[in-house]
C-alpha cells in the first residue's frame, strides 16, 4: 500500500491512507452534517422543548427545555439562517437531507463491501481485552499517538467513535428524521418503530448532539495530530507516518 | 509546550474566523434567488419519493388512549369578523360551504348536508411544522364524495380551500392536489374528539389531509375552489404559509 516504505512502512515515509470513497463521503458528509446540524438548530429553536411518547405539544410536559417557553433555544451564531426563520431552515434542513439519505447507506453499503468496515474499523479478536483497552485510552489520554506502521491502524477509541458514527449516530438520525415527516411516516413504519413522533424527534436531537460531540473531538484530535498531514490524508489520501522519538531518521 | 499553546490559538482563532465566514457566506446564499430555488427543488424531491414509497398509504390511526388531554390551538383563534360571528351566534345554522371553480355543479351545502353525508371517523396525529404533535379525533365527510357530488371539470389539478380567517391583513387559504384530495383520509370535519368543533379549533369545518404538517390543515373552511393552477391565486404559492414565508407548498416532511 505505501508508496515509500515497500512492504514494511516506517516512520517518515509517505503512504496511501485513506481511498477514494472514504474522502469523498468524508467531505460529503462534513458538509451535510454541517449544514443540518446548523439549520436544524433553527428548527429545534421554533418549539425548543423535547417530550417522550406520540404526543407533545405546549400542554404537555417536555423532559427537556432550552431556553425560557418562547425564547431562542440556539444563538444566530450557530443556526442557518443565523436570523429567525424556521421556513428558511426547513428550505436548507430538506434539500442538505438527501446527502445523508442517500451517502449514508451508499457508503455503508460500500465499506462492507469493499472490506473498509471488517479490516480497518471492526474490533479485532485480539484488541477486545481489558488490558488492550485501558492500554488504548491511557496513550490516548496522555496524547501519546502511534508512530510508524502502528499509526496505520486506528485505535480503540477511534474505531469506537468511527463505528458509533456509522453504524449508530448517522443512521438514527436519518430514520428518526424520516419518523418526524407525516408522508415518509405513512409509506414506513417509522414513528411507529421509535415507540412515538416525539420520542423519535428526541433521539433526533440526542442522536444530533452525538454528531456534534464527535465532531468537537475529532477537530481538536486532529490538530493535535498535526492538522496538515491529516488534512491533506484526507484530501489526497497519502499521509505521512509519524517518526517516533529515537526513531533512526 | 509552546506547541500546544500554538495549536489552542490556532484552534481557537481557526474556529471563530472558521464560524463568521461559514456563517455570512450562509446568510448570503440564504438570499440568493438561484441557490435558494435550487435548495427548494431538492426540497420538493420529498414528494415525489413519498408518492413512489407510500402511493395511498393511510396516515397511522390511534386509539381513543392516545388522545392528547389538551389539543394545543393554534394559529388564528377566531377569524374575529361580524359575519363569522353571526354564524357563532346561530350555530352556523344559516351557514353554507361553497363548492365552485372548475365543477360542473356548483354546490352551496349547509352543514346538515355534509351531516347527511357518509362520515369518516379517524384518530390521527396531527404534527406542526413547529415540532410539536397533538393526537385528536376528526369526524366529517371525505373530501372525495364532496368533489364527485360537484364533479370535477376535466382540467381541474388542485383543491382550494378559503377561509373565514386572516393573519395580518391577508386572508388565510390552502391547497393540495388530487391525489390528496381523493385519499381516504382526507375529510372535512366537523367534529372534534366527539364534541362540534369549537371556534379555536376551526368551527365549523377544518380540512385533514392527514400526511402533511398542521399548516395544511385549514380551518374555518368556508368555500372549496377546484383549479387547473395555483398561479394567479394570492401570492400564487398555493397557502398563506407558502406566500408569506415560504413554507414547502407540499408539506409531507
Amino acid at each position: 500500500m505505501s508508496d515509500t516504505g515497500g512492504n514494511n512502512p516506517k516512520g517518515g515515509d509517505l503512504v496511501r491512507r485513506h481511498r477514494l470513497s472514504t474522502r469523498l463521503w468524508h467531505w460529503a458528509n462534513a458538509l451535510g452534517v454541517f449544514v443540518m446540524l446548523m439549520s436544524g438548530m433553527m428548527i429545534f429553536n421554533a418549539h425548543p422543548r423535547l417530550y417522550w411518547g406520540e404526543f407533545g405539544a405546549n400542554p404537555d410536559m417536555p423532559w427537556l427545555t432550552i431556553g425560557n417557553a418562547d425564547g431562542v433555544a440556539f444563538p444566530g451564531l450557530l443556526t442557518i439562517p443565523s436570523q429567525y426563520s424556521l421556513a428558511d431552515a426547513r428550505i436548507w434542513h430538506l434539500a442538505f437531507a438527501w446527502i445523508l439519505l442517500i451517502g449514508a447507506p451508499l457508503y455503508l453499503i460500500w465499506s462492507l463491501v469493499n472490506g473498509h468496515l471488517r479490516r480497518d474499523l471492526w474490533f479485532a479478536r485480539a484488541e477486545l481485552s481489558p488490558s488492550h483497552l485501558w492500554h488504548d485510552i491511557k496513550e490516548h489520554a496522555r496524547l501519546r499517538f502511534p508512530t510508524g506502521a502502528a499509526a496505520l491502524n486506528y485505535n480503540m477509541l477511534q474505531k469506537g467513535a468511527y463505528l458509533g458514527v456509522l453504524l449508530v449516530l448517522l443512521p438514527l438520525v436519518i430514520l428518526t428524521g424520516l419518523a418526524m415527516s407525516p408522508g415518509y411516516d405513512a409509506g414506513l413504519p417509522v414513528s411507529a418503530l421509535f415507540a412515538g413522533r416525539q420520542t423519535a424527534r428526541s433521539l433526533h436531537f440526542i442522536a444530533a448532539s452525538g454528531l456534534a460531540l464527535f465532531i468537537v473531538v475529532h477537530l481538536v484530535m486532529v490538530v493535535l495530530a498535526g492538522p496538515f498531514n491529516e488534512v491533506r490524508s484526507m484530501i489526497t489520501g497519502r499521509y505521512r507516518l509519524p517518526v517516533g522519538k529515537g526513531a533512526e531518521p | 509546550m509552546s506547541i500546544i499553546i500554538t495549536r489552542r490559538r490556532l484552534l481557537h482563532t481557526g474556529a471563530l474566523g472558521a464560524g463568521g465566514l461559514v456563517l455570512s457566506g450562509c446568510d448570503k446564499l440564504n438570499g440568493d434567488p438561484a441557490f435558494r430555488s435550487a435548495l427548494q427543488q431538492a426540497g420538493t424531491w420529498h414528494e415525489g419519493a413519498q408518492r413512489l414509497i407510500g402511493g395511498q398509504a393511510l396516515a397511522r390511526e390511534f386509539s381513543a388512549a392516545d388522545l392528547s388531554p389538551d389539543f394545543r390551538i393554534n394559529g388564528s383563534t377566531d377569524p374575529g369578523t361580524g359575519e363569522y360571528a353571526a354564524h357563532v351566534a346561530t350555530g352556523f345554522a344559516n351557514w353554507t360551504l361553497r363548492v365552485d371553480g372548475l365543477v360542473r355543479q356548483p354546490l352551496a351545502l349547509p352543514l346538515t348536508a355534509l351531516k347527511a353525508m357518509q362520515q369518516r371517523k379517524q384518530i390521527t396525529r396531527h404534527d406542526c411544522v413547529e415540532g410539536w404533535s397533538a393526537i385528536g379525533q376528526w369526524h366529517g365527510p371525505q373530501l372525495g364524495q364532496v368533489l364527485s357530488m360537484a364533479g370535477l371539470l376535466p382540467a381541474a389539478r388542485y383543491i382550494v380551500f378559503h377561509c373565514a380567517d386572516a393573519i395580518g391583513g391577508a386572508p388565510y387559504y390552502e391547497s393540495i392536489d388530487l391525489a390528496d384530495a381523493f385519499h381516504p383520509q382526507t375529510i372535512l370535519a366537523h367534529e372534534m374528539n366527539g364534541q362540534p368543533l369549537s371556534v379555536g379549533h376551526g368551527a365549523p369545518l377544518r380540512l385533514r389531509v392527514e400526511r402533511q404538517l398542521g399548516y395544511k390543515q385549514a380551518k374555518y373552511v368556508m368555500r372549496v375552489e377546484a383549479r387547473a393552477k395555483l398561479a394567479g391565486l394570492y401570492g400564487g404559492k398555493g397557502g398563506y404559509w407558502e406566500d408569506a414565508h415560504d413554507y414547502q407548498w407540499y408539506a409531507g416532511i
